[in-house]
């Protein structure tokens, strides 16, 4: 079957199993090695991507089904002022320690921001619930978050 | 050889239901169960073994609409969805906040939930508790079944080999108040231990309606009729001081197992306090 839609802006079309992981066609096919697979059954968030700005466990998502949709990798998040944010923010708050989670959580912080860019700490908790870090034991990340929503005028 | 796997993607409804009646395609909405079912080895294709229908774009089935009696929500929308409909009960959108995590909730459907047909769905016993009907649909028509009656066992249901979920009806009833609990090891992501259920109705003093249902400590949701009926319109006052009594009413109907994630004395011990905390709650209310 043949499946168009766009990855990081770029349209794109793709002839293959409609019931493909969306995991393995952006990392097989287009090489965006951002997209991580922890647990592969929708558990952990290490696959997180935005399809039409929501955020998405790739891994659980048949290929097939995000047709005509936008589908935003951390590759092409990591272009943006507010990945910047993102970034200079969990730095500071020690938000990152191995890594293998955090292209997940900065997607998860990016769907919870743009719907919410006040967050309270509960609602940002909720916002990461999705995603497991095995190393910082969350505090980090949550405040990473938080110094994020932060930011004068990107949200 | 890898074999591709044979999928349909209908562009309208009535498409469905006939690619569903020509090939017993198996309808796939979110794909969030049905994805973790089939899986396969890491960088396999999963692989239902049969054909797959993708019903999740229909339009026809994503949608809540209300009416003067019902509300009438299409099998495919989203839970995320939901949680921004106004018409939808609040007790459904708690179980729903409830319910795995935002991403799981951006893709899965209620409908989904529904006819996975799980002990442990977590929507069921909210959904046995508003008496919701189903509504059927195959290319000849539609029926419309109560949802007690759709659920037969673990993973089974009457739904037949040409039909399709179309709707979830959710019939208008006033209730004074309600209560959900979800019994998990965590708050996201927890499958439940057990969930319950409530529904009240407190007109001058008396219990007008109560129905309490409780998913994942039996085969289907548990709930009584028979036992509700007890309590209606029996004086509050003479209720009161029993209600340790009338939880231990569901005791024969609380036949939960033991798995990976509870035990059978577990569930049935928390699972008898949860319905006498709610009978507490419930006759402590003014009105």
């Amino acid at each position: 079957m043949k499946i168009k839609f766009t990855v990081n802006g770029r349209p794109e079309t793709v002839d293959t199993d409609p019931m493909r992981r969306l995991l393995d066609v952006l990392r097989d096919d287009f090489g965006f090695l951002g997209v991580k697979e922890g647990c592969g059954e929708g558990e952990c968030g290490a696959c997180s991507v935005l399809v039409n700005g929501e955020i998405v466990f790739s891994c659980i998502t048949p290929v097939g089904t995000v047709e005509g949709s936008e589908i935003l990798t951390i590759e092409g998040y990591r272009n943006t002022e507010r990945y910047r944010a993102i970034e200079a923010a969990m730095e500071e708050a020690g938000g990152v320690q191995c890594g293998f989670c955090t292209p997940g959580f900065v997607l998860a912080a990016e769907a919870l921001l743009r719907k919410n860019p006040h967050p309270s700490e509960d609602e940002i908790r909720e916002g990461i619930s999705g995603n497991l870090c095995r190393c910082t034991g969350y505090s980090g990340i949550v405040e990473g978050i938080k110094k994020a929503a932060e930011s004068e005028g990107v949200w | 050889m890898v074999t591709q796997n044979v999928v349909y993607r209908p562009g309208s409804l009535e498409e469905a239901y006939r690619l569903r009646t020509d090939t017993g395609a198996l309808p796939l909405a979110g794909g969030t169960d049905l994805m973790v079912r089939y899986r396969k080895t890491a960088g396999l294709v999963p692989d239902p073994g049969r054909p797959v229908l993708f019903i999740g774009h229909l339009k026809d089935l994503r949608r809540v609409e209300e009416r003067a009696e019902e509300v009438r929500i299409g099998s495919c929308t989203t839970y995320t969805e939901l949680l921004s409909q106004k018409a939808v009960p609040e007790i459904l959108k708690r179980c729903i906040t409830l319910l795995a995590s935002p991403p799981i909730r951006n893709r899965g459907t209620v409908g989904g939930n529904i006819c996975n047909s799980s002990p442990a769905g977590d929507t069921l016993p909210v959904l046995h508790a508003l008496e919701c009907s189903l509504v059927l649909g195959n290319i000849r028509g539609e029926r419309t079944v109560p949802i007690d009656r759709f659920i037969t066992g673990p993973g089974e249901n009457a739904l037949s080999e040409d039909e399709i979920l179309k709707e979830i009806v959710i019939p208008k009833a006033a209730f004074s108040g309600w209560c959900y609990r979800k019994i998990g090891t965590r708050r996201a992501n927890a499958l439940a231990k057990i969930s319950f259920a409530g529904l009240y109705l407190i007109e001058s003093g008396e219990v007008h309606d109560i129905r309490i249902a409780i998913g994942a400590v039996a085969p289907t949701v548990v709930r009584s009729r028979e036992i509700e009926k007890t309590i209606i319109r029996i004086p509050r006052t003479s209720l009161q001081r029993s209600t340790v009594e009338m939880a231990a009413r569901y005791r024969p109907l609380i036949r939960p197992i033991t798995d990976q994630r509870s035990t059978t004395g577990y569930r049935a011990g928390v699972t008898l306090v949860l319905i006498e905390q709610f009978l507490t709650a419930v006759l402590q209310k003014k009105g």
